[in-house]
Order: C-alpha cells, then sequence, then structure tokens
C-alpha cells in the first residue's frame, strides 16, 4: 500500500473542503478501498476519514412514511432493524446475503454505492483495465469473463455492479442525498450509478469531492412490504458475489398484480431496473405465463460480452423464481440462508 | 506523520504512537502489542482469521485502519478467558473438535462470541452456519464449528438465566 495524508475532519464542510484536494479519497469504514489500496489497484494521496461526522449514522422515519438513512449506518444496523426489515424486506435480505456477518458489522451505506466492481482484471495490477487505467485496453474481453455483463457494456469495459443492497434500492425508487462545494443535491439511486460507454472509470455521476450522506427511501415503497423478495444465485451458498440476482416486489389486489417493482444485479455495470418487465406485469395474474414474458423483456436487450450467455437464460429463471417467491409473500422472518436459491418456500421446486 | 491513538485493549487502556497511517488494527495488535493469537491469514477480508470485537462487534481487523479507531474498545482471543478458566465458547471448540491445525482458531472463536452476543442464530445450525461464513477452515472443520458455537449458545443461555434468577 502506497502512503497517503490522512485527516479526520469534523464536519461535512470541513470534509468536502480536505476531499477538493487532487487524489483524495474518502475512507469510512474502508472493507473495500483498504482492499484496493493494498492491491495497488487504487493509490489516494489523502484519506478523508468521515467516520466521525455527525449526525450520518442514524435511520430516521420521514413524514411522507419515507425512511432516511444516514450514510455511516453500518449494513448490519440497517438490516436488523426491526421496523425498517418489516418495511423493506427486500432491502434487509439483500443486505444479509452481502458478504460476511464481519464485513456487513462495518461496511456503511455509502461505503456500499461506492463499492468498485470485483472484476478480476480491474483487481490484477499486471492486467490491462480501462477502469482502473483508462485507455489501457480489456483484457477481461478475451480473458476469464463468465461472470461479466450481458446488459448495457461497451467494448472497453464488462465489468459488473457488485452491490446487493443496491438493487432493491433502485426497484423501489430510492434516492442519494450528496454533498458538495456547491451545496446539496439528490439523484434517484437508479441514475447514480454509470454505464461503462468509453469512460469506464467513472462508475458514478459523483463529482470529486462530493460526499454521500445518506440514502431515502419514499414511503411507497413500504407498500409492497407483504410481497417482496431478493433472490441470489452465487457460486457458494454464502459470502460470495453475486452471478445473477433479481429484486422483486409485488403489489397483488383480487388476484391481479397492481403494481411491480423489479430490478437485477451482476448483470451489468450498474443495479439494473427492468421497466419494460413491470409494465408487463401489471394487470396480470401472478402466474407462471406471466413471469415468462416479463422475464424475456426484462433481458430482450441482453448479448454476452464472453463466455457468459448462459447468464442470460439464468437471468430469466432468477426473475421467474423471484417473482414466483415474492407472489407467495414475504415470509415473516428472513429466511436462515437470506436470498438462497436453496431457502425455498414449500412447494416451489428448486430446479425451475 | 505521526498519529497519537488510545484505544482499550482487553479491558487495559493504551497508548500508541502510530509513525504510519498503513497501520491496521491487525498490524497493531500483532506488531506493535505483541497480541499474536489475532491471525493475519489473507490480510484482504476473505477468510476471517483476524476478527476482534471492536466496541462490541466483530470485524477483520485487517480492513480496519488503526488511526480510524482511536479511542475503540477491543476484545481480542487474548481477552476472552478469566485467569485458567476458558471462555464456554473456547471449552466448547474442545470439547467438539472444532479445529484441527488451530490457525483458524481464534478468528472462529472471536467470530462466535460476535455471533452469540448478536442473537440472530440461536439454535439453529443453518443460520449458525451462514453467520459463522466469513470465517474459513482450510481442515475443514466446520462441523465441530457448528455443534461448538450451539453448544457454547446453550451454556451461555443457561449462565445468563441461572444469574438473572
Amino acid at each position: 500500500m502506497k502512503t497517503f495524508d490522512y485527516v479526520r475532519p469534523s464536519t461535512v464542510v470541513d470534509a468536502i473542503a480536505a476531499a477538493a484536494a487532487p487524489g483524495a479519497a474518502y475512507l469510512a469504514a474502508g472493507t473495500n478501498l483498504l482492499d484496493l489500496m493494498k492491491g495497488g489497484v487504487v493509490s489516494p494521496k489523502r484519506l478523508v476519514d468521515v467516520t466521525r461526522l455527525p449526525g450520518l449514522d442514524r435511520i430516521e422515519r420521514l413524514p411522507d412514511g419515507g425512511t432516511r438513512i444516514g450514510a455511516l449506518v453500518r449494513n448490519a444496523d440497517l438490516a436488523h432493524d426491526s421496523e425498517f426489515a418489516k418495511s423493506y424486506p427486500a432491502v434487509a435480505e439483500a443486505l444479509l446475503s452481502g458478504a460476511s456477518a464481519q464485513l456487513r458489522n462495518a461496511a456503511t451505506v455509502g461505503g456500499n454505492l461506492m463499492q468498485r466492481t470485483r472484476c478480476s482484471y480491474f483487481y490484477d495490477a499486471a492486467s490491462a483495465c480501462n477502469k482502473r487505467s483508462p485507455g489501457a485496453g480489456c483484457d477481461a474481453r478475451e480473458g476469464e469473463n463468465r461472470l461479466h455483463a450481458v446488459l448495457g457494456w461497451s467494448d472497453a469495459c464488462i465489468a459488473t455492479h457488485p452491490s446487493d443492497f443496491c438493487v432493491p434500492l433502485v426497484a423501489l425508487d430510492a434516492v442519494v442525498e450528496i454533498e458538495g462545494r456547491d451545496g446539496g443535491r439528490e439523484i434517484p439511486v437508479q441514475f447514480f450509478h454509470r454505464l461503462p460507454g468509453d469512460a469506464p472509470e467513472r462508475d458514478s455521476v459523483l463529482e470529486p469531492g462530493e460526499l454521500i450522506v445518506a440514502v431515502r427511501l419514499p414511503g411507497e415503497a413500504r407498500t409492497f412490504a407483504a410481497h417482496a423478495r431478493y433472490l441470489k444465485l452465487r457460486e457458494r451458498t454464502s459470502y460470495a458475489f453475486a452471478v445473477v440476482s433479481a429484486a422483486a416486489c409485488l403489489k397483488i389486489e383480487q388476484g391481479i398484480i397492481k403494481d411491480a417493482r423489479l430490478a437485477l444485479g451482476g448483470v451489468a455495470a450498474k443495479p439494473w431496473r427492468a421497466r419494460e418487465a413491470e409494465d408487463a406485469l401489471i394487470g396480470a395474474h401472478p402466474d407462471a405465463a406471466a413471469y415468462r414474458w416479463a422475464a424475456e423483456a426484462a433481458l430482450a436487450g441482453a448479448k454476452p460480452s464472453g463466455n457468459n450467455a448462459f447468464k442470460i437464460e439464468l437471468a430469466q429463471r432468477i426473475i421467474i423464481r423471484a417473482l414466483t417467491l415474492a407472489a407467495t409473500g414475504t415470509p415473516a422472518r428472513i429466511p436462515a440462508l437470506p436470498a438462497s436459491p436453496f431457502s425455498s418456500a414449500a412447494g416451489i421446486p428448486h430446479n425451475v | 506523520m505521526s498519529f497519537s491513538i488510545s484505544l482499550i485493549v482487553n479491558g487495559s487502556p493504551c497508548d500508541v504512537e502510530l509513525d504510519d497511517p498503513r497501520v491496521t488494527l491487525l498490524d497493531l495488535l500483532r506488531e506493535r502489542l505483541q497480541l499474536t493469537g489475532t491471525k493475519k491469514g489473507c490480510d484482504r477480508g476473505q477468510c476471517g482469521a483476524c476478527t476482534v470485537i471492536v466496541d462490541g462487534r466483530r470485524i477483520n481487523s485487517c480492513l480496519a485502519l488503526a488511526v480510524s479507531h482511536d479511542g475503540a474498545d477491543l476484545l481480542t482471543i487474548e481477552g476472552v478467558a478469566t485467569g485458567d478458566r476458558l471462555h464456554p465458547v473456547q471449552a466448547a471448540f474442545i470439547t467438539h473438535d472444532g479445529l484441527q491445525c488451530g490457525f483458524c482458531t481464534p478468528g472462529q472463536i472471536m467470530s462466535a462470541i460476535g455471533l452469540i452476543q448478536e442473537g440472530h442464530a440461536a439454535d439453529d445450525p443453518e443460520r449458525v452456519r451462514e453467520g459463522m461464513s466469513g470465517n474459513l477452515c482450510r481442515c475443514g472443520a466446520y462441523a465441530g464449528i457448528t455443534e461448538a458455537v450451539l453448544d457454547a449458545t446453550a451454556a451461555m443461555a443457561l449462565t445468563d438465566r441461572r444469574r438473572s434468577a
């Protein structure tokens, strides 16, 4: 790890000023950043430690029924907040399916949005990577790429975004609150992360020095609580990133889907909102035919970026499965294996 | 640049001068405080051998900068026994053969203590396995580890009930 200056401001204003210096990076728990620094993937000249900034560690119920989550709330604290988990069960399940208990105890809400891709060529400083080193090329294109993107990728970059948490956030229209030198602004999580295009080095729309201070879920998001699931296929049952995942949230009235939310993880450089699939579901009966139609709509624009055509079919099966589970109803308690296809509701076969 | 930090380590106050901001809690414990019970496995947050309890929460000490944890209260494997009397989790690991080579064991035990305090797994072996998935054991002692955690959870609950009776 290359050395750096370390500063620990005590106000948001001071933090933003300190992070304006070239080569500065914010440090929260550091569970991703320190890993990247140890590997020589990133080498910030200055770390601006935001962990002592006041007021960013609260979960607040808003007057409109929404919830404001401070950027420094730890993943585990959010997932185990019983009021939060009851109101946004797919978000809690996604959080608990990510990383390990130790990492969830440390990692923050803001840091989760800011984590970098786990593409092994991005991580390997000896490989060509346009995200790490713009213009260097992409060794993933001709390399081990079975886990790479099938939606929204470009010739410059085929990496995926690794977050679980962001997938239901995107489905439920969450908003990121940002502070910067010119004041505050907010942006839907859906538009926070960028597709690679010809500038894959820019993961998000954050400008240099801007700081995430909170994530907000609208009040409407809790109206899906009775039929909300997150499902994540991994190469091992726990403590692994998604091969493909899906957040599925439904509103069912008198046997008809009145509203639907669907987003995918592990398929693109950003959490992928599947609006065409949502439109296909609204007004339909919650049955296998509707789910298959929605799944096909969601992946209609997909194409393999390498040896990963299987992910297109797999994503459709995960969507069907997630919708089936969501329609069955949110379980009273998060399953022992959160988001796992091996933690199925009774009567739903494992081999859909 | 040098930094002064104050910690509580296994109940004792401890002031440390850091000459380098890169020092992790893991390196601080092992290299500066000679508390080598906490192990460095991968040093990248993947194996859990470095698990310690910081301000009541189990974390990977390899991914925590010491300078960022000024004022923290640390519990390591050296601090869990009472004199010669083992912590119930330590005793259960011996009873159930929850180890072979022993390298991952301090991290497993600290993680198990954290898991039991969190209170989400209780007597469900699936939840114990899921809750312990951040600790790898290359010898494959997982079956014994799960039994040990379940047994220690029950023993500690019994002790708590007796205390409150």
